[in-house]
């Protein structure tokens, strides 16, 4: 299969855009995303995309036109972008075609998620007792974590105050202004051990990423990262998993190992060959066990990451170096790709005051979600 | 407990004097919980699981939960974990007649059928030697 490229990328502000709808956003990105790429709408030959909350994406073909572009719906959870990401890379390796978007967006309402039992095929009892919340799952499982491993309290809190500071240097955070570690400690607990401010909310925006084959990028001379693996993994048996009313008390692995695992594979490089990643932080535990599940450090070995600024802009491997989740907000169909549009965006060196310091050549990310599914795009120069 | 109130779900945990959670085994012995409903839950043997287990992990529940979350109105913070039993399965439950601070990996938890409003009840655990007359 011949190599496909990023020859595009567009983004729509995340937060909140009053009046706008989660569509509307994916349009504006993909509009951004094709100016990028020099092309025009009619030159997009597929296209692939979603949302969770706020429609489906071929409706798009209204604004953009109607050019008769084959338009595949996805609806994946928090995988949707890298859904959309690796069917649009795979109809540009077939031979399909030479030009393809993958488009998500996103638009949900205040305050936590509240998930419906039955979509998950889950009791309703589960639900009615309060269980059933993806704070609880993140919170117990960094709760266990930590003692395990070692981790403070003071480097959970260490992760969002990063994840604030690049926040406030990236034009499309929604979280702009840096906190200072004692207020996001003192915070409101959300779920022992995590505050409000460790915290990712549900949000909105929307990315749009102009695919190519290299036939088309020498053509076009354009300023291209190539996508050297996308993979997406499904949990093992005897993960620990959100919306988990029981788990095997044997370790059986997990999603994110798995597609990291493959991930590396098929790029033919390892994690030490890795420049720049944004990993699901949709709190700030989960940024430092994703670190270890994606082959980064060791179990334990992130307490001196985060203490010696390893994972800052200027350190060894800069991590969310847009402020993430945490500091972007979390829409679930447009997460994937914004990490995705953040790595290109740090290739190309455009990232301005948040640009890595290392001039990275390797690029990695890494998406989460429900019920146990991992999304891993690994970009090179 | 109070006899008057009703289960949140039927067919939880076992009915009588000392109720205990009910999973379901498969031929491989491999067990469930909750028993599946449908297809799924087909052919499997319907056993009562260990009352006590050892805790696995824990957090506190701070702020009020959107529906389908039926709590009582006036929403008091309430503390949930992972309970490791011996069947080799770990349970997610809610936890009782103890503090967030004196919960720590690996105390030994039992088995406990709690209020969850003024009509309903749930299962719960408790630390074991926190046997001051809550809820039971």
């Amino acid at each position: 299969m011949s190599d496909v490229y990023i020859i595009g990328a567009g983004i729509h502000q995340f937060g909140r855009t009053e009046g706008r709808s989660g569509r509307d956003q994916g349009v504006f990105a993909v509009r951004e995303a094709l100016k990028d790429a020099g092309l025009e709408w009619p030159d997009v030959q597929f296209a692939c995309g979603g949302s969770h909350a706020a429609g489906n994406a071929d409706i798009m073909i209204n604004d953009l036109g109607l050019t008769g572009v084959p338009f595949v719906n996805v609806f994946n959870g928090c995988a949707t972008g890298g859904s959309a990401l690796s069917t649009a890379r795979a109809a540009i390796a077939s031979g399909e075609c030479d030009i393809a978007m993958a488009v998500g967006f996103d638009k949900h309402p205040r305050g936590a998620f509240n998930a419906d039992p039955k979509a998950y095929g889950l009791p309703e009892w589960y639900g009615q007792t309060g269980m059933m919340l993806t704070t609880q799952f993140f919170a117990l499982k960094i709760q266990r974590y930590m003692r395990l491993h070692g981790i403070s309290r003071k480097t959970l809190g260490k992760v969002a105050e990063k994840s604030f500071r690049n926040g406030e240097k990236a034009d499309h955070a929604w979280r702009r202004s840096p906190i200072d570690l004692d207020t996001i400690l003192n915070s409101d607990v959300i779920n022992d051990p995590l505050t409000k401010y460790m915290f990712c909310a549900p949000g909105e925006g929307g990315v749009a990423l102009i695919l190519a084959s290299e036939k088309k990028v020498r053509e076009l001379g354009s300023d291209a990262v190539k996508i050297a693996s996308v993979v997406i993994r499904s949990r093992p048996p005897g993960s620990f998993e959100v919306f988990a009313p029981a788990l095997d008390a044997v370790d059986g692995g997990k999603p994110t190992i798995l597609a990291s695992k493959a991930a590396y594979e098929r790029a033919g490089i390892g994690p030490e060959d890795i420049d720049v990643a944004q990993l699901q932080d949709t709190e700030s535990g989960a940024e430092i066990m994703h670190m270890a599940e994606n082959g980064i450090c060791k179990d334990g070995d992130q307490e001196q990451w985060l203490a010696e600024g390893r994972t800052e802009l200027d350190g060894a491997l800069p991590i969310n170096t847009d402020g993430g989740c945490i500091a972007c907000g979390e829409p679930i169909g447009a997460t994937g790709l914004r990490q995705v549009y953040e790595n290109v965006t740090q290739l190309r060196g455009r990232g301005g005051a948040r640009q890595a310091q290392n001039n990275p050549k390797t690029a990695y990310s890494h998406v989460y979600g429900a019920p146990g599914l991992s999304g891993i795009a690994i970009l090179e120069t | 407990m109070n006899a008057s109130l009703k289960p949140i779900a039927p067919g939880l945990w076992s009915e009588g004097s000392n109720p205990q959670l009910l999973g379901g085994r498969n031929s491989e012995g491999k067990i469930f919980f909750p028993i599946p409903e449908g297809d799924a839950g087909k052919g499997l043997e319907i056993i009562k699981l260990s009352s006590k287990g050892t805790l696995w992990s824990f957090t506190r529940q701070d702020f009020q939960p959107k529906p389908p979350y039926d709590g009582p109105e006036e929403f008091v913070p309430f503390l949930l974990g992972y309970i490791e039993l011996p069947e080799k399965i770990i349970i997610e439950s809610h936890i009782v007649d103890t503090t967030l601070e004196e919960l720590q990996l690996g105390i030994e938890m039992e088995f406990v059928i709690t209020p969850f409003d003024n009509t309903r009840s749930t299962f719960a655990y408790r630390p074991l030697k926190s046997n001051n007359g809550g809820s039971v």
